[in-house]
Parts: structure tokens; C-alpha cells; sequence
């Protein structure tokens, strides 16, 4: 049995400060993947949002209010939640319709708007709530999580903030190609050097900002797709969901302590690691295969780590194959060709869907400017908040 | 007032963090669990409470250069000052603890792999009332 389905169409709203709510963006990336896919609204079978939690009630039934949006016309409607993850669980869902033959075509819609400044959590008391808690007790920010992972890359593995800014010069460069970008200036490491310290060492210019935005795919089973007229969709080989294992040993948001590992010695391999390597049994491939990849850098410093975690390269030897040039444009691997978070910023729910619009563009050779030479695979990584994995392998 | 309930107890230098210990597998929970061991390969014993190390080993550290939002409390009226958080390494637990750092320490001071020891804390003092100084657990460079 084939675990393929075919993304059919592809859609975004530009990300940005945009002010209006996400309705309106998730709507028109609805609209754009729709025309894209060829495909009526009124002959879609599914709906399923990816749920924003800060647009007040109906982010919680994303699903059900893009389909109201849309004109509603009866079809099944699905919404998730899992945080950064909320994407790629909205694919995973709309991909097991169509493989149990429950829907043919499967609208999958993302979008936020994120407000200004630090996230934060919903407002009241909750002191059963590890998130509430992490502020109320260390007014630990995301950012901060970030500058600890990056001060023990430089502890354990000899990274530099040159490095991290590498990073950052590099998707710059990207975004400033892509119309759908939040950022489109290039940016020099002089410039990261001297922006701002957030949480030591990182700087504003290795973190990635807040944003407006949305994304959303028509995927499709593979017989739709060629009663289309289309031969040889971009497919979908693979979706990771998994779970950390017990005892997740390395400090994770919004914990403020990991598991104790007196009792079970932790798996070798680490939670990034395994919703990467999960995502390539399914797809029957491996990191020499990827012709791109597409993965969450929060900071420039989390794209480094995700460079290990997916195989490109051994463990610390990630700051060594930016310096190489392989994840840069016309290298081995270029990782984010879309400029990532880096040129788009934090809309939560639409990322993993948008990682996935870039992958479809590369893979139908419609990436413009910012296109890998004959890209056959590629892969997205990410990772939601309390432990939601995330990865999707693309084929064509 | 503590801050949270049940997490730390003591003065001085009996101060320390409180987590709980499943009977059964000896896994050690901070913040304490005190429902059922989250160990998938245990039955599930009693969670018994447990004082942790009181010293420990840098992991990680890093500070706040701007105002966290809430619900951490702090006075807009007033300068915002940057604190450290330290991620600390327990040997004994295989555990790893984060909290910011005493008053005073700054990331020039820190290093990973460095000694800390667990000490009492103030998260938020209001001088208009004694009554709701917040009390937490801070890490600072063993003396
Ligand atoms: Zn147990």
C-alpha cells in the first residue's frame, strides 16, 4: 500500500505586521491553494485547521472557522492544536483521510496573528499550567530557552556567535528573494553583531520575531490527482508525530527541569533525532537522499542543532558544514531556502504548513530565484511545545 | 511566602528544593509529581517527597535583557534590571534544574561545568507590604 498523497495546490498569505485577523489570512491562502490546485471549494471533502490560541475562541475551531469563511458546503471539518506542531498534525490528519479513503481532497489551512513582542501565556491564574509556571517563577522566555541551548553548543561543541550569525546572513539572503517574507533586506554579521543581546549570546537578529501570517495546502489521494490531469504531483512520503521517550534529558520548553535518569538510561538517541529518523523509515530514505530541507530556526543557533538532528552532518559538526557552504544555496543540502523563521517570523500555526508550500515550489522547479537545481526530496523539521514532534518528507 | 507551594523548603544553609520519588523505580520528579510515576516502564509506586542536591553543575546559562511579560510580576515604573538563569546539572537526581541566578550574578560569571549551590531567594518584594515578598530558589557559584 502507498502511504503517498499529493499536494495539489499550495497557498499563502504574505507574512507580516498586518494588523487584521487571521481569518482573513488563513482565507486567502485558502483561496491561493484552491486556484493553484484547480480545485472547487465545493468539491473538497475535508477541512482541517491548524488552531491559533491567541485569536480568542474561534482559534480553537480553526477548522470550522475557515470553512464558515470559505461558505460553508458541508464538508468534514477537523481542528488541532499542537502548538509549533499544529501544522504538520493538521497534514497528518488530512493525509489519514485520504489514505482511509474518507476524503479524496483535503483542504489543510494555518494562519495567526501573533502579537508584538515575547509570547506569552493566556491570561489568568494557573499554576498547574508548566507554561504559566515558567514565567510566573523565572520569566523564562522563549528567547531564553534559546540562549541556553546556544551557550551549551558553544560549551560542547566550540560554536561561535560568528557562526550563529552565519546563519542568519544566509536566510536573509533567501527571504529577500521570496515575496511571501516578512524580512526581504539582506542582513551582514556586522549587523547581527550588533543588534541587541536578548538572551546572551544571542542577539535580536538571531531570534526570530513575532508575525501575522498563513499558509494552506490541497492535498489529495494520487488517483484525484491524475484525474486532474496531474501525472506527477509533489507527494507526500512521509508525516512524523513522535513523542519525546522517558527520560528526556535534554531541557526542553516549557519545562523547568527534564527527566531524572536514575532509573532508565535515556535513549542515545536525542527527541529531535528521532522524529527525523521516524520520518525517514516511513518514506524509505535517508538524509543522502534530501535535495532540501526546511527547518525551524527559532535562533540561528536551533538551526545548527536541527543540522545534526536530521543527519546532514555529525554531531557538532554542524557550524563546520555552514563555514563549508553546503546548506547555503547551489551547496549539498541547502536548508531554508524559503529564509525561514529567520525572514518570516512566528505565526505558530501556519509554520509547518509553510515549510511545506516551499518544498512544493522547489520540487516543481517554481521556486524562482531562490530554486535548488533539480530538487527530487526534501524534508521539514520542527517541534511543538509539551513535546509535539514534526516532520514531513516531500517527494517528486 | 513561597512562591509556589511545596517545591522548596528550609533557611540558610538548610535550604533546599523539594521534588518527590516514585518507591518503585527511584525516578526522581521536580517539579514534584505527586499523582503517578511518569516512568512508562514502572507500575507506579508511592511518591514520596525528597530534598534534592544542594549542589550541582552548570548545564547551560543564559539572562533576560528585556522585561519578561506576565504573569512574570515587575514594576514597568521601575528600570528594568537583567537577571541570570542558570540550568543546573544534579549528579545524584540525573536531573537537570533551571532557576535564575542570586542577585548579582552575571553570565561573565558563569561557565559550564561550574559548581552552584541552591539558595534561598526573593522573586518579588513589595515594599508597600512585607506580606507578599514572593519567596524562590536561586543558584549561585559554590563558595
Ligand atoms: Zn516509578
Amino acid at each position: 500500500m502507498t502511504t503517498d498523497v499529493a499536494v495539489l495546490g499550495v497557498g499563502m498569505h504574505p507574512w507580516g505586521k498586518w494588523g487584521r485577523s487571521f481569518v482573513e489570512y488563513g482565507t486567502v491562502a485558502a483561496r491561493a491553494a484552491l486556484t493553484d490546485a484547480g480545485v472547487d471549494w465545493r468539491d473538497v471533502g475535508s477541512i482541517v485547521g491548524a488552531d491559533t490560541v491567541r485569536g480568542g475562541y474561534p482559534g480553537y475551531v480553526a477548522g470550522a472557522t475557515f470553512a464558515r469563511a470559505l461558505g460553508r458546503q458541508g464538508a468534514r471539518v477537523t481542528s488541532v492544536y499542537a502548538a509549533c506542531a499544529s501544522g504538520a498534525q493538521a497534514v497528518a490528519a488530512a493525509r489519514a483521510q485520504i489514505l482511509a479513503g474518507l476524503a479524496e481532497v483535503v483542504l489543510v489551512v494555518g494562519a495567526d496573528a501573533a502579537p508584538k513582542g515575547f509570547f506569552r501565556p493566556a491570561g489568568g491564574d494557573r499554576p498547574d499550567d508548566p507554561d504559566w509556571l515558567r514565567f510566573r517563577l523565572l520569566g523564562a522566555t522563549n528567547p531564553a530557552y534559546f540562549g541556553l541551548y546556544a551557550r551549551r553548543r558553544m560549551a560542547v561543541h566550540g560554536d561561535t556567535p560568528e557562526d550563529f550569525a552565519r546563519v542568519k546572513v544566509k536566510n536573509a539572503a533567501l527571504g529577500a528573494l521570496n515575496p511571501y517574507a516578512r524580512y526581504r533586506n539582506r542582513i551582514t554579521s556586522e549587523e547581527v553583531a550588533a543588534s541587541a543581546v536578548v538572551a546572551d549570546p544571542l542577539r535580536l537578529l538571531d531570534i526570530c520575531a513575532t508575525s501575522d501570517g498563513g499558509a494552506a495546502l490541497v492535498l489529495s489521494s494520487i488517483a484525484f490527482a491524475q484525474r486532474q490531469g496531474v501525472a506527477r504531483p509533489v507527494r507526500i512520503r512521509s508525516v512524523s508525530t513522535v513523542s519525546p521517550r522517558f527520560p528526556n534529558t535534554e531541557l526542553d520548553m516549557p519545562d523547568i527541569a527534564t527527566d531524572s535518569a536514575v532509573a532508565v538510561e535515556p535513549a542515545t538517541e536525542a527527541f529531535r533525532a528521532s522524529i527525523a529518523r521516524t520520518a525517514y523509515e516511513e518514506a524509505g530514505l535517508g538524509p543522502e537522499d534530501l535535495s532540501l530541507a526546511e527547518v525551524y530556526d527559532l535562533s540561528t543557533a536551533m538551526e545548527l542543532q536541527w543540522y545534526e538532528d536530521l543527519g546532514l552532518c555529525a554531531d557538532g559538526e554542524a557550524a563546520k558544514l555552514l563555514r563549508e557552504g553546503a546548506t547555503a544555496p547551489g551547496g549539498r543540502i541547502p536548508v531554508n531556502t524559503s529564509g525561514g523563521l529567520a525572514s518570516f517570523g512566528e505565526a505558530v500555526p501556519a509554520q509547518a504548513i509553510a515549510q511545506l508550500c516551499e518544498l512544493t515550489w522547489q520540487l516543481r522547479g517554481a521556486a524562482g530565484e531562490r530554486q535548488v537545481t533539480g530538487a527530487r526530496a526534501g524534508i521539514t523539521a520542527n517541534q511543538g511545545l509539551f513535546g509535539h514532534g514534526s516532520a514531513v518528507v516531500v517527494v517528486r | 511566602m513561597p512562591a509556589v507551594a511545596g517545591w522548596f523548603t528550609g533557611e540558610e544553609d538548610g535550604f533546599r528544593l523539594l521534588g518527590t520519588r516514585c518507591q518503585a523505580c527511584a525516578s526522581v520528579f521536580f517539579p514534584r509529581e505527586d499523582d503517578h510515576c511518569r516512568n512508562p516502564h514502572c507500575a507506579g509506586g508511592v511518591l514520596e517527597e525528597v530534598p534534592l542536591s544542594r549542589y550541582g553543575r552548570v548545564w547551560s546559562y543564559t539572562d533576560s535583557r528585556y522585561r519578561p511579560p506576565s504573569p512574570y510580576v515587575s514594576n514597568p515604573d521601575l528600570p528594568w534590571v537583567p537577571y541570570t538563569l542558570i540550568a543546573v546539572e544534579l549528579e545524584a537526581e540525573r536531573i537537570v534544574v533551571l532557576g535564575q541566578a542570586a542577585p548579582g550574578v552575571t553570565t561573565a560569571d558563569l561557565a559550564v561545568g561550574m559548581e552552584v549551590e541552591v539558595i534561598p531567594g526573593v522573586l518579588q518584594k513589595d515594599p508597600e507590604a512585607a506580606l507578599t515578598t514572593l519567596t524562590t530558589w536561586n543558584w549561585r557559584p559554590r563558595r
